[in-house]
């Protein structure tokens, strides 16, 4: 670690160099019942996420592969221990205040939200960073194009 | 002008001061700028041009018959002259602008794809190529049954001399299109041994010269190549102006590109008729100012010499390869013997992006990605590297600077 690159500490805090480089979610399911790739053309980052649901439709486990930067290997991890458990409109509706805190830092309606959000907040420092935002939101993409029933997404 | 007497040298830090986007802090730091190859900055001579013409004599070209038209088409025209001695052409009328490499490459796959080539016949092209020089020969492909061979590389990133000739050995190619220095890579095709081989089987041979047209002297009688395409703006000129030099006889025969003003000779309902060359692939209103830009960037570096830029990027090349290689965990992509001025590498447990966001922190602009390039990032089993390209404004203390910083970078991600 060196002070150098103290500034950057908000991009790359150390819960997301944490999970870039040890992601416990990266791993194919076995059965899954939805599946969907995203890609990044701009950057050549692809990831493809698989989704089992449970008995009561709620995501019961989820797991990615990604090749990409630590931001987004990072988010994908963070993404799938906050989906696991939720339905798929808490999951579109939690997608949609990412997106927003990604692009500007917070999110101002997002109370209802504030628990699973906290846990993505590390995430926020992207928007200081307008090309590395895609990065952040490539796995969500990827998952509710899996959830709506899609195969390819993109982070255009 | 004379430019044959300068002593192989280059006084960095003066020409530095032609640059004034160099003066520039980013981020509080000195701007350390690595990404020439993706587009070079400008030098005040080119700003200038473009600036005085705006002011005092700028006009519409090839039609006005009032003295701005005349003195303004004057200006643009004498670009082509500085594009014809630059290439050392036989003739200036065989230099025909474009907007950029892409464009000029789109030319050829259009008006000699579709109006020379035959289905059945074959293009080749380098497992190095830039996407410019991949997709149009698809489209063709796709459209003409025209078949796309691709010439291996060797895994220190040279073409495969073997393979490339067996590419030619049936006869049935008609045209090679292939870079004359990599984006990625840094490599320097053997331009003329590819000429002699691709002439022996009957192909004609077009280069791709956006990156070699930098850095080194190019001579298109002595390559004895057909055609060759570069691009302004990576040539310290303007965006917005590209070139195709094709030889005479060979542009004579080929259809129109863009149908439009300035292209005819004369029009009416039932046929027009073609401007002659290089016109006839000029249609609509050129890049007037881009030609007189580009003209104050070729008197630039001509005035400097190609002696000297060339030595100079060889020590850069040479001190950045010896820097970075010493980094652990630096991978430097492609090991030519001949190469050029850029350099890209991977960084263990790094990904290029995350790289290239840390680098930017400390004020230096690499660029990071597939470059374009995404099979030749597969050949190596890359997604993507980070890539510092190197320019007559470049000091060995910025590269150091680079590998002081990427050996830092290397801890973050530890």
């Amino acid at each position: 670690m060196t002070d150098s690159f103290d500034d950057l500490r908000d991009l790359y805090q150390e819960v997301i160099l944490d999970h870039g480089r040890r992601p416990r979610h990266a791993r194919r399911l076995e059965s899954f019942d939805a599946t969907a790739k995203g890609d990044n053309p701009m950057c050549g980052d692809r990831i493809e996420v698989w989704v089992k649901y449970g008995p009561d439709g709620t995501i019961a486990d989820t797991g990615f592969q990604a090749r990409g930067c630590a931001i987004s290997v990072a988010s994908a991890d963070l993404m799938a221990e906050t989906v696991i458990g939720r339905s798929k409109a808490d999951t579109h509706a939690l997608f949609d205040a990412f997106r927003e805190m990604a692009r500007t830092g917070t999110c101002p309606h997002c109370d209802a939200l504030a628990e699973p959000l906290e846990r993505l907040e590390p995430l926020a420092g992207v928007h200081e960073y307008p090309s590395r935002v895609k990065c952040a939101t490539l796995a969500w993409h990827a998952l509710v194009a899996a959830l709506d029933g899609g195969k390819e997404a993109s982070s255009e | 002008m004379n430019v044959t007497t300068r002593p192989a040298m280059l006084d960095v830090a003066r020409i530095r001061e032609d640059f004034p986007i160099l003066r520039q802090s980013i981020r509080g730091k000195p701007l350390v700028f690595l990404d020439s190859a993706a587009s070079a900055q400008k030098p005040r001579v080119v700003i200038d041009a473009m600036r005085e013409a705006m002011e005092t004599q700028y006009a519409n070209v090839h039609r006005g018959l009032h003295w701005m038209s005349e003195r303004t088409t004057d200006a643009y025209e004498s670009a082509r002259d500085a594009v014809a001695a630059l290439l050392n052409a036989r003739d200036r009328h065989e230099v025909v602008f474009t907007r950029n490499v892409t464009e000029s490459l789109n030319l050829m796959a259009h008006s000699y794809g579709r109006g020379v080539l035959q289905p059945g016949q074959a293009v080749v092209i380098s497992g190095m190529e830039h996407h410019s020089n991949i997709v149009p020969w698809q489209l063709l492909r796709d459209a003409r049954g025209i078949e796309l061979r691709v010439a291996p590389i060797t895994d220190a990133g040279e073409l495969d001399m073997e393979g490339f000739e067996a590419l030619l050995a049936d006869g049935k190619v008609g045209l090679v299109s292939m870079t004359h220095m990599s984006n990625v890579l840094g490599t320097y095709t053997p331009a003329e041994r590819i000429v002699r081989i691709a002439h022996a089987y009957g192909a004609k041979v077009l280069f791709d010269g956006a990156q070699a047209v930098v850095h080194r002297r190019v001579d298109v009688q002595a390559l004895d190549c057909d055609f060759y395409a570069f691009t302004g703006h990576k040539l310290y000129g303007p965006t917005g102006i590209g070139v195709l030099w094709g030889r005479r006889e060979l542009l004579d025969a080929m259809p129109p590109f863009l149908g439009g003003g300035e292209m005819i000779s004369s029009v009416s309902y039932e046929r027009s008729t073609w401007a002659e060359v290089p016109h006839k692939f000029e249609a609509g209103t050129p890049p007037i100012l881009e030609g007189i830009g580009l003209k104050a960037a070729i008197d630039y570096v001509q005035a400097i010499g190609y002696g000297a830029i060339a030595a100079h990027e060889t020590s850069l090349i040479d001190h950045a390869l010896a820097r970075l290689g010493a980094i652990e965990g630096v991978h430097i992509l492609g090991r030519a013997q001949d190469r050029g001025g850029v350099v890209s590498f991977a960084l263990d447990r790094a990904h290029a992006h995350d790289v290239a966001t840390l680098l930017d922190r400390q004020g230096i602009a690499v660029r990071a990605g597939h470059h374009c390039a995404e099979p030749l990032m597969r050949r190596f089993d890359l997604e993507s590297t980070a890539r510092a390209s190197f320019a007559i404004y470049t000091t060995q203390g910025e590269i150091d600077c680079l590998a002081d910083t990427l050996m830092r970078v290397r801890e973050f991600f530890t």
